[in-house]
């Protein structure tokens, strides 16, 4: 039988074959592409965690975990509060324009409630926790003249410092203020780290 | 040698226990469960917290699922179906602590995650309804589809009490045996009889949807990939007969 | 269309080819495997399953990765992680249920396969080698399979490893010392599960792999059989390519696709609406973890060693020990090694054979079916009966061969293929 190839129906047919089967391969992929996800677990793990800072007295610091970060609450007294001003000319950031923080927490305080003080324990730089060091005019720790430490938090690791408000002082290797993690007050004895308002983070 | 003989022993024990299940096996009802209905799911998820996860957990069912799959928000499984304390990612584990169950029961109430995939929802169904008044046994209850079991009849207020009746059948070794023929309600529960299967069936039309989450979705997702890939078919088979032609 | 350079793809791609094939063979290989293979043109529906066998090896694959990137090969944790994929981790559902419909998908595939093979006379010279690579595929599929069961740790998992690792220690003075090794420890533990483990998921996928390529070249060195049992160099054209050979690509390519696509129905179907097939698939024993101290009521291995347990089951103990049953069930896998040499008939394909060879195949395979049935029930009458008489019956198949291929009657063969 001498009939002649119909090229045009073989391109045709070989491009819907071709389209349909790339179509089933691209619905195929979708599951084990999907299946590295957050699955329920992590998201079970992740999940936001709620402190009581109640017994928290004026000065003082509570640690937490959450999403395998350390969250530090500092209750802060009028005195640290009224000293976050003063860095104000110290700061590579004052504004807190580059820096992770929810848009409640984007002032001065850094926080919903300037009492309390909610940052995660992770220096921008490479990732160490730094110590805190609250008590003005340390021997040791200075902006730029000896004693005018105004209290703040200090990098070990390669000397970062940051003001009461985790904000990060020019001259040092972090690039940005320490991470403001969405929380919110359940009450005034409780704050849900992880929770935005009411929404999970 | 001594490893063969101890398989050799595992399976004829297997085989036996097989052949002793055949003839004092209590035939099993028909569930006839709908995991379909969310409100059959709903109410035996309800009955499930209430009278099961006392002692029982269902470890691998997460209640932030149960909000997802029985369309109920995380207010309303609060409300009904979580302990105080739970979080909503946890698993539904038991309040029991497992050493003092045992401690009261001889044995630790198994978890129910997969029951219905392990035993079957007709075995779990006809359990539920086969309990009855047995003093001689610690719970003062036996039941009919697994002999001494050391679970207490928990239904019984709804049931009612059944009481066994037994005939003297002769067994395989020739001497007289008691043999369990039938159960009879002793007394009215607080459901009909109508009332009180459903409610079993809807606790174990919840079993089944633990067992196996997936299994709505599953089916859905089905119908779309077949009919994907027999349109699939349709093309590469037209393909195949046009590259044929060359062929004599 | 196909033999043609890329006419329509602009210089680039065709300078890229170039330069990859000065340094790989790539267009060599191409055309010596695939566009220029020359199959031969009467394949049938039997022929599917080379490529379909070798399609279920990729997605065991591909899905067996994306298992073992959630599952925990840890005797407390192992169960409790399947469920994990199950239920936390997203379309785990799907990975599983694809890994194991593939699993017993692989089994059916390959047993159709195999049976292509002693229909048309494929495992005869000069196809002997190619023959003995498929059946030790068939038996590291077999291995790779029962160490792939012991990793979800159910029920069934345990004691049917508990079983076979058993039939071991019934050798002779090597027995116990020999069950001792291959389970690292004095039960089936933590430490048997771990290696098992390795074995699956490295060290079998790497020897498959190896035999499924070496199993090809085997093929495409000599060249494919067909339905007739032709010859179909002994025939070439001016060209030196066979008359009634045909390009695999794009014929076979082209209708392989349409058999897979069939084949993709039926194993979707399973996937989706029966996963569990009714206990053959996945067992319901081992919806509950491993328990040493409970025995299943019914052990059995999964559906496609059935037919080998019935014959171990068969065998009586003899001189106090069990070793016979063994013997048997390993002799009943290695005498297919032998095949192309028990085979005497003077033609190769059943459609020029006469009614012996015809009778005695289609009774192997209905006699193999059944086997499997008995291996799947209890060790009760009638069952006992039933696979006695077709252990006898499956070695009498393979013994007797050299005798009745040779006695019985043939037509001649052609010289081309029918069409």
């Amino acid at each position: 039988m001498g009939e002649p190839i119909d090229r045009g129906r073989r391109q045709l047919l070989t491009a819907a074959t071709t389209l349909t089967g790339a179509v089933g391969v691209a619905f195929a992929a979708v599951p084990f592409l999907a299946s590295w996800k957050p699955s329920a677990r992590a998201k079970a793990m992740g999940a936001p965690v709620e402190i009581d800072i109640s017994k928290l007295e004026p000065g003082a610091m509570l640690k937490i975990e959450w999403r395998g970060k350390p969250v530090w609450v500092v209750r802060r007294t009028p005195a640290m509060i009224d000293r976050l001003a003063a860095t104000e000319g110290l700061l590579a950031d004052p504004d807190s324009e580059n820096s992770k923080q929810p848009e409640y927490a984007q002032n001065d305080a850094r926080a919903v409630n300037p009492e309390y003080f909610v940052v995660l324990g992770v220096c921008t730089h490479l990732g160490c926790a730094p110590m805190s060091r609250f008590v003005p005019g340390d021997a040791e720790l200075t902006t730029s003249a000896p004693g005018d430490w105004p209290g703040g938090f200090y990098c070990p690791c390669h000397g970062s410092k940051f003001d009461l408000s985790g904000r990060v002082f020019r001259g040092v290797p972090a690039p940005t203020n320490l991470e403001v993690p969405p929380y919110t007050f359940a009450d005034s004895g409780h704050i849900v780290i992880g929770l935005d308002q009411s929404r999970d983070a | 040698m001594k490893r063969l003989r101890f398989a050799v022993a595992a399976l004829a024990l297997a085989t036996a226990s097989l052949a002793q299940a055949a003839t004092t096996g209590w035939p099993l009802q028909d569930a006839r469960t709908d995991v379909g209905s969310l409100y059959s799911l709903q109410r035996g998820a309800r009955n499930f917290v209430n009278y099961c996860l006392g002692c029982h957990g269902a470890q691998y069912m997460r209640y932030s699922q149960l909000a997802t799959d029985l369309a109920l928000t995380e207010d309303e499984l609060r409300a009904n179906l979580m302990f105080t304390g739970t979080r909503i990612y946890d698993p539904m584990l038991s309040a029991m602590p497992e050493a003092k169950s045992r401690e009261w029961f001889g044995n630790t109430p198994p978890d129910l995650s997969l029951i219905a995939r392990s035993r079957g929802v007709d075995y779990v169904y006809t359990f539920l309804k086969s309990f009855y008044e047995d003093d001689s046994r610690p719970a003062g209850a036996n039941n009919a589809v697994l002999p001494q079991t050391a679970m207490p009849n928990v239904l019984a207020a709804l049931q009612g009490p059944q009481r066994p009746k037994f005939e003297m059948r002769t067994g395989p070794d020739g001497d007289e045996v008691q043999h369990l023929v039938a159960l009879e309600r002793a007394a009215a529960g607080s459901m009909t009889s109508v009332e009180f299967d459903g409610f079993v069936r809807d606790t174990v039309a919840f079993l089944e949807y633990v067992s196996e989450p997936a299994k709505a979705e599953r089916k859905a997702l089905g119908v779309w990939v077949i009919l994907f890939l027999l349109m699939f078919t349709v093309f590469a088979y037209l393909l195949k007969k046009e590259y044929w032609k060359d062929v004599k | 269309m196909t033999g043609e350079p890329a006419s329509a793809a602009p210089g680039k791609l065709a300078s890229l080819g170039a330069w990859i094939d000065e340094r790989f063979p790539m267009t060599s290989l191409w055309k010596e495997h695939v566009s220029e293979y020359y199959a031969p043109k009467n394949f049938n529906f039997w022929y599917y399953f080379g490529s379909i066998a070798l399609f279920v090896l990729a997605l065991q694959i591909v899905t067996g990765i994306f298992l073992t990137m959630s599952y925990k090969p840890d005797a407390t944790q192992a169960f409790g992680s399947v469920e994990y994929i199950m239920r936390d981790v997203e379309w785990g559902w799907l990975i599983r249920y694809l890994h194991s419909t593939g699993a017993s998908a692989f089994f059916i595939v390959v047993y159709l396969h195999m049976f292509r093979a002693l229909l048309y006379g494929s495992h005869r010279r000069p196809r002997e080698l190619l023959w003995i690579f498929g059946v030790l595929i068939y038996l590291a599929l077999m291995a790779e399979a029962f160490f792939g069961y012991l990793l979800p740790w159910g029920n069934m998992s345990y004691w049917g490893a508990q079983v076979i690792v058993s039939l071991f220690g019934s050798f002779p003075l090597i027995g116990d010392a020999l069950v001792e090794w291959i389970r690292g420890d004095y039960f089936i533990s933590d430490i048997t599960l771990n290696r098992f483990f390795a074995l699956h998921v490295v060290a079998l996928p790497l020897v498959l792999i190896f035999l499924v390529v070496a199993h090809i070249l085997a093929l495409h060195e000599v060249g494919s059989n067909n339905p007739d049992g032709v010859e179909i160099k002994k025939a070439k054209g001016s060209d030196g390519r066979p008359l009634d050979g045909i390009p695999f690509h794009p014929y076979y390519t082209v209708k392989d696709i349409y058999g897979l696509s069939l084949f993709l129905v039926l194993f979707a179907a399973v996937v989706f609406f029966a996963p569990e097939m009714g206990g053959l698939f996945l067992e319901a024993p081992n919806f509950e973890p491993a328990n040493p101290l409970l025995t299943p009521e019914h052990i059995a291995p999964v559906w496609y060693f059935t037919p080998y347990y019935a014959m171990l089951r068969a065998v009586p103990a003899l001189a106090g020990t069990q070793v016979w049953g063994v013997l048997v069930m390993f002799g009943g896998i290695l005498v297919l090694f032998f095949v192309p040499w028990l085979d005497r008939s003077p033609v190769r394909s059943i459609r020029y054979r006469g009614p012996i060879y015809k009778t005695a195949l289609m009774l192997f395979a209905a006699n193999f079916i059944m086997l499997g049935y008995c291996g799947l029930m209890p060790a009760v009458q009638p069952f006992k009966l039933m696979s006695v008489l077709g252990t006898i019956y499956y070695f009498l198949f393979f013994v007797l061969m050299p005798w009745y291929t040779r006695i019985d009657s043939h037509r001649p063969e052609p010289a081309r293929v029918s069409s």
